[in-house]
């Protein structure tokens, strides 16, 4: 068998397809890591293959139970990839497939799986004919590109912001490390014990931070981006007010105060959605206002549904014209706002483009029509209108087991510190935070460290 | 006109560390072996300083010795002094540092090669090799003597277009006013090689006699020296001490004052010089808020009053030099000997390369040393020696050996140059290891001396006290896993006296010494060795055992990797055939031409999913190979 020395898992299904989920692990530790987190009544580390396992998923560290799931084992050769499978069954929805899998790689011997990592390895072990190489290929670099797209998004995103600060913090311990070993007689400062203490319970501070809001549900969350468009001062961030029942975008009657694009977080009947107001798209000369166009436009090009808000108080608007052809063939809900207000726009227009069951009536101020808005847009996400892409969700657990893991590094090196462990040794711990940190933005290892080095010191014969 | 020189098996061009030891090897291996040099005196010279080891420098120095190479050995006989630094960290990245006597250095050196069995050492300056198809079969000499060959070792170090600077003033030379080598770059340009121009350079000498050592710190070598061998088993080498001043305010406004003269900031410098080793003028420059620098004065040799001025590396004009040597305290009244400089020089890009040192280009036809873009002595010495065995195995007709990145230091540089190539010289770094812990300077025997006896460079008795060794440090191992501590006396008072906590329960000997403040030597106290244990053994024994868990770990991802480094990619894959792959791969992956998917890994701009890819085309690759095997 090939490449079977390590043990990987992902959820298999689409997301919001079916009213069931499954997470699949494969591997030769995918037996013992699903029996040390799953409580049922038979002996499932010795049952017999092709067997399915009522049971919960339970919390490692606190024995809650986190979910009900039906298990299936498969033993090696006889399963898909050829190696042993676990397959977990939750109930359909994002946050129970979720919640099993982040206890699936807290565990830390299972990684999460490569896009088309199973397909891969069940071709290499020869449980998928050699006329199908080609496909397999096409699935890897298909679902690699998609993946790569969106840690690009990400790597400029808030997450990245909150990371890269730890890791330069971090990183100038790496140096300070290193040059205190490849440099043991120039006169850089002796490295204390104190000050990687300091620095990396600087960091772990930091990570704790995020982990914390992680479990909020604030920063880490990842969803369908969806973009909320529409001219200035028609209702767009009172939708998102609206929908996000918090007070992050600012909301006057001035034309052009949403200057920035504003993210918020938030679930509808238990699919997330990650709300972008866009500044009011329109022509205009304020520099600081275009830029916010400007990311409008790209946050429209990116987006995975649009929320098009016009205000039926006011006839058709040009601007109105321009945005309704760009967002033809998309995937797009039509919300005619202030129904509070006598109509003054005429609908046929729309409804020549978009199917009436995506124009939606409401008046966001009086709260009319939210229910309808929420009911649309999740009988889009689950009849599969939707084009969604479920490493979206995966990278948010993903982040979870890394920053738990960066978490555990740093604490191991703060502890080894008071163990008198040498310093090149508490290094491999503290190397090991930099690069988990570095998985979570997509950054990989490799010369920034010398560089640092040799930036930071003076170093020379 | 040409004559007839003569026939060899390995030719090896370049007698300095790398063509030292490539020789050497060569030659014990038994392949009749010629090591030419452009000039007889300069054999094994140091150029820089007279110094040996240090952080990863050593270690590769150990390795070198445990593969049954000669650098080791050479300057255990000739040190004059022995520091083992870093002592106050893990053993991992203990490292022994020597000063040497550079001429005794020299003429030991080249005494082992006089007097070792087939191999002849000859003063010629190889103008031309010769190339019949596509393979390098010998070297013509600028005397006009032709010699044949099976395979061809060229370490021309910084001789090749050598170009000297100081100041205003440029010449072309060797290191040290030596004859550069000119033809050769050109012969290799013709035959389709990628050049690199490199520059280094080195600092002034003074006469010691005109030093004021109370005006600097004493530097002086450890009580009871180690040394690099596995073979040295003592020395009565006396050592001399080194000394410690610093740079001067003065010294910093002179060079300010003069940057306008300085070949680096003036444009005279094309080459690309290391940042790890920067002149004392970029140091001012780029480290502009920091007072002073240290400067350490190393002397040359035992019969010589030359010092060695470490950290004032410069290419500086002469009269610019002295101004700054007299206003460094203990420097005042100093003479200068020699003129620090910098120097160019052509460099081979090393991609172009396979693990073994042989060229891609030029079958037979291998180099090692600075020509591959490395600086340092121990660099080029790891080089030569793995170029001069697989120069020598591919004359003998036998399968090419390389070193792997878990395996030593050696293994990280060639496979970083051959990979990743270098756009400055490279420097060795213990950072630039992933497994530190396993490439520790203690085990360099257990990790490479089963290969260097395999190879034939270790000898039989050599090899069965090493078997010995590793023996009993094993058996050693079982011993404290089975003996009993028990909660009582006189184990509780050790413990107390050491301030760790005292038992609550009996434990095992080796579960105490797992307790980070306990040392093998506390728990000989309570279980006593047996006899025949060494004090290199007893070490052993608490390195592989304190430092088990750590250990562990990185095997455990060594194997993970070597699954990768085992699957090996056939040479005649077309990459730009393989579909799926993207542009990039494509063009770099033909470009370096991996061996396996490990080395493949590690390329430029090869992403683990192209690698994925990869490793499905050549399973359907092997399949159907197999399956045309089968119908015949």
């Amino acid at each position: 068998m090939v490449m079977s020395h390590d043990t990987i898992a992902a959820i298999a299904t689409a997301v919001g397809e079916g009213s069931i989920a499954i997470i699949r692990i494969s591997g030769p530790d995918a037996i013992a890591r699903t029996t040390a987190i799953f409580r049922t009544k038979d002996n499932f580390e010795t049952a017999q293959s092709h067997t399915v396992h009522y049971g919960h998923i339970v919390d490692a560290a606190t024995n809650e139970r986190v979910e009900e799931v039906l298990v299936t084992l498969m033993r090696g050769p006889r399963s898909f990839t050829g190696e042993d499978v676990v397959e977990i069954g939750t109930h359909g929805g994002v946050i129970a497939a979720q919640n099993v899998l982040q206890m699936v790689l807290r565990q830390g011997e299972v990684r999460l799986a490569e896009p088309g990592e199973f397909t891969k390895r069940a071709f290499l072990n020869g449980r998928i004919d050699l006329t199908q190489a080609e496909a397999v290929i096409d699935l890897i670099r298909s679902k690699s590109d998609r993946a790569f797209q969106v840690a690009r998004r990400q790597s400029e995103g808030a997450l990245s912001k909150q990371i890269k600060p730890l890791r330069q913090q971090i990183l100038e311990v790496i140096a300070h490390v290193e040059v205190n070993i490849d440099y043991p007689e120039h006169d850089v400062e002796e490295l204390t014990s104190a000050f990687i203490r300091t620095q990396c319970g600087q960091a772990l501070e930091g990570v704790n931070r995020l982990l914390k809001t992680a479990s909020e549900g604030k920063i880490l969350r990842e969803g369908i981006v969806t973009a909320i468009v529409g001219r200035p001062n028609v209702g767009k961030s009172s939708l998102l007010n609206a929908l996000s029942h918090s007070n992050k975008a600012i909301v006057t009657d001035i034309p052009g105060t949403t200057r920035d694009v504003i993210e918020e977080y938030v679930t509808i009947n238990g699919i997330p959605l990650r709300l972008l107001d866009t500044a009011g798209i329109r022509e205009t000369s304020d520099v600081v206002e275009r830029i916010g166009v400007e990311r409008s436009r790209s946050a429209l090009e990116d987006a995975d549904l649009i929320l098009f808000v016009l205000n039926q108080n006011e006839p058709l608007h040009d601007d109105d014209r321009e945005l309704m052809n760009q967002l033809a063939g998309r995937q797009a809900v039509i919300i005619l706002n202030k129904i509070d207000l006598p109509k003054q726009l005429d609908t046929s227009e729309l409804e020549r483009i978009f199917p009436t069951d995506r124009i939606v009536s409401m008046s966001v101020q009086e709260e009319q029509g939210i229910d309808r808005l929420e009911q649309v847009v999740s009988d889009m996400f689950f009849t599969g209108g939707i084009e969604t892409n479920d490493l979206t969700y995966v990278t948010n657990v993903r982040h979870i087991s890394l920053l738990e893991r960066a978490k555990q590094s740093l604490t191991d090196a703060i502890d080894a510190t008071y163990a008198g462990i040498p310093i090149d040794i508490t290094q491999i711990d503290i190397q090991q935070a930099w690069e988990l940190l570095g998985e979570v933005i997509g950054d990989a290892a490799g010369e920034s460290l010398l560089d640092q080095i040799f930036s930071q010191f003076c170093l020379g014969k | 006109m040409g004559y007839v020189g003569g026939s060899y098996d390995v030719i090896v061009v370049g007698a300095g560390h790398a063509g030292a030891e490539a020789a050497l090897a060569a030659a014990r291996m038994g392949c009749e072996t010629l090591l030419l040099t452009i000039n007889l005196d300069m054999v094994a010279f140091m150029p820089c300083n007279p110094s040996i080891g240090g952080p990863a420098k050593g270690h590769v120095v150990r390795e070198i010795d445990a593969l049954g190479g000669e650098m080791g050995r050479n300057i255990d006989r000739t040190f004059i002094q022995m520091r083992m630094l870093n002592t106050g960290k893990g053993p991992a990245v203990h490292a022994l540092r020597a000063q040497a006597d550079k001429f005794d250095y020299q003429h030991v050196m080249k005494r082992t090669i006089e007097e070792t069995e087939h191999l002849t050492l000859r003063q010629g300056m190889v103008e031309e090799l010769i190339v019949e198809d596509g393979k390098c079969v010998g070297v013509i000499t600028k005397t006009g003597a032709e010699y044949r060959s099976k395979t061809v070792v060229i370490t021309t170090g910084t001789y090749m277009r050598g170009k000297i600077i100081m100041g205003e003033l440029m010449y072309e030379s060797g290191p040290n006013n030596q004859q550069p080598s000119v033809k050769l770059s050109h012969c290799l340009k013709e035959l389709g090689f990628q050049l690199a121009r490199f520059k280094t350079g080195t600092p002034p000498r003074v006469h010691g006699d005109t030093i004021d050592f109370s005006k600097t710190e004493i530097q002086p070598g450890d009580d009871k020296p180690q040394f690099f061998s596995y073979e040295t088993q003592s020395s009565d080498n006396e050592q001399l001490p080194c000394w410690l001043t610093y740079t001067s305010e003065t010294t910093h406004q002179i060079i300010s004052d003069n940057l306008h003269r300085a070949p680096m900031f003036s444009g005279m410098i094309e080459g690309t010089g290391p940042k790890y080793c920067p002149s004392i003028e970029d140091k001012i420059v780029r480290f502009a808020d920091r007072p002073k620098h240290q400067i350490f004065l190393e002397p040359e040799g035992k019969n010589t009053s030359e010092y060695y001025v470490q950290g004032l590396s410069t290419s500086m004009p002469e009269d610019v030099q002295l101004n700054m040597l007299r206003s460094i305290p203990g420097l005042e009244k100093v003479e200068m000997m020699r003129t620090g400089y910098a120097i160019e020089y052509d460099a081979v890009v090393p991609t172009q390369l396979w693990p073994t040192l042989e060229t891609k280009l030029v079958e037979g036809l291998f180099t090692a040393g600075q020509i591959n873009g490395t600086s340092g002595y121990e660099e080029a010495g790891g080089q030569g020696i793995v170029a001069g065995i697989n120069a020598a195995r591919k004359a003998q007709g036998k399968s090419p050996v390389v070193i792997e990145r878990s395996q030593g230091y050696i293994g990280v540089m060639i496979d970083d140059l051959v990979t990743k190539g270098t756009t400055e010289p490279y420097r060795l770094l213990t950072s630039r290891a992933e497994y530190r812990l396993l490439l520790r300077h203690d085990n360099a025997d257990l990790r490479l001396t089963p290969l260097g006896y395999e190879i034939g460079l270790i000898k039989q008795d050599r090899y069965d006290r090493f078997l010995n060794k590793k023996a009993l440090v094993e058996q050693e191992i079982e011993r404290l896993k089975s003996a009993k501590i028990r909660a009582e006396e006189p184990a509780q008072s050790l413990l107390e006296e050491i301030g760790s906590a005292p038992l609550t329960g009996g434990c095992s000997a080796l579960s105490l010494l797992l307790r980070p403040e306990v040392t093998y030597a506390h728990v000989e106290r309570l279980t006593p060795a047996p006899n025949e244990l060494t004090e290199e053994m007893k070490e052993q024994v608490e390195i592989q055992v304190k430092y088990s868990g750590y250990i562990e770990k990185q095997l455990q991802q060594v194997e993970r990797m070597n699954k990768m480094e085992k699957k090996r990619i056939p040479d005649d894959i077309d990459y730009f055939d393989v579909h799926g792959l993207a542009n990039e791969a494509k063009t770099n992956l033909s470009n370096i031409r991996p061996l396996s998917i490990g080395q493949a890994s590690r390329t430029a701009g090869v992403t683990p999913a192209d690698i994925s890819i990869l490793l499905v085309y050549l399973e359907h690759y092997n399949r159907v190979t197999a399956a045309r095997a089968a119908r015949g």
